[in-house]
């Protein structure tokens, strides 16, 4: 009995592997900007297709995933330096201190600067785990879009700072 | 005798490709490769590791249902599996052997907390961190 996939569950299969790989190159980037276009080229498909089949892959739509990258590197980035937090925010691909700010409180519930007193103060018990690994597990759990989250918070004094794609 | 983990194994999409990444791109070779019907034993070794064995095995029937089997192979192209390391001497030069042999590496050597450190996948997606040793 023949027991191989079927052709299109292998192409499926491989169209996750490539969906993957633009989640690979925000991974590593993500201070570099990602519209939808330049994610679809990385991954060969179309712009519409690839935003609905990142968000079905990953739970996650593309743009947001970025901010939660952005927003874990900024946090490493304040735990284990003395860097201002003026040159963190342009490290970690935001244009403005108060985009960042604000994005920043919004997701964690923090500013970048309590985060940083708190984070300084625990104990380094994660030292013997790769930080990468540490980092992942810091993720912030970024599971609505910001304006949404913003909204519900009451807090939904200004505009949107980041547009969510879709 | 040595007492310890003798197999760890990997899920992968495809065997005879999976053979190949890790032998001829990695630089493993073969420990047993068994095949029994359709069931194929497959592990593969670190050249200095002769007490390991790392298992590159395909999810299928009966060890699991075939949607189950799906959901698995599924799970590996998003990269959701566990984390693994390779530790090498030096990253940078293996990262330049690994790359001209056509790995796909999802990061560069970075010099950072003491180590260099780079990233890269298998044909299924399994990640693995490279890691020089310190």
């Amino acid at each position: 009995m023949d027991r191989r996939p079927s052709p299109s569950a292998d192409r499926d299969l491989k169209r996750l592997r490539r969906l993957l790989r633009a989640k690979d190159r925000m991974d590593a980037a993500p201070h570099e900007e990602w519209p939808v276009a330049r994610l679809a080229q990385v991954s060969g498909t179309s712009e519409a297709y690839f935003a609905r089949s990142f968000r079905d892959a990953f739970g996650i739509p593309p743009h947001r995933y970025l901010l939660t990258r952005r927003v874990e590197r900024a946090a490493a980035l304040l735990r284990d330096t003395d860097l201002p937090v003026t040159e963190i925010a342009l490290r970690t691909g935001w244009s403005s201190l108060g985009t960042f700010g604000r994005t920043f409180r919004d997701i964690t519930g923090e500013s970048p600067g309590e985060l940083r007193q708190r984070m300084q103060a625990m104990p380094g018990a994660l030292e013997q785990v790769p930080h990468c690994f540490v980092r992942a597990a810091q993720r912030p759990d970024l599971r609505m879009a910001v304006s949404e989250k913003r909204r519900r918070t009451g807090d939904d004094t200004s505009e949107p700072t980041e547009t969510e794609v879709p | 005798m040595t007492q310890g983990v003798q197999v760890a194994s990997l899920y992968v999409h495809n065997q005879d490709e999976a053979l190949q990444f890790y032998v001829e791109r990695l630089g493993f070779r073969v420990h047993t490769d068994a095949r029994n019907g359709d069931y194929r034993w497959l592990t593969v070794q670190h050249p200095d590791q002769p007490d390991f064995q790392l298992g590159l095995f395909r999810p299928q029937a009966p060890t699991v249902d075939d949607a189950t089997a799906r959901a698995l192979l599924e799970a590996v192209a998003k990269g959701a599996m566990p984390p693994l390391v390779l530790v090498v001497a030096d990253c940078q030069a293996a990262y330049e052997t690994m790359h001209a042999r056509g790995v796909e590496f999802a990061q560069a050597p970075i010099a950072r907390y003491g180590s260099v450190d780079a990233s890269f996948r298998d044909p299924s997606g399994n990640g693995w961190k490279l890691v020089q040793a310190r």
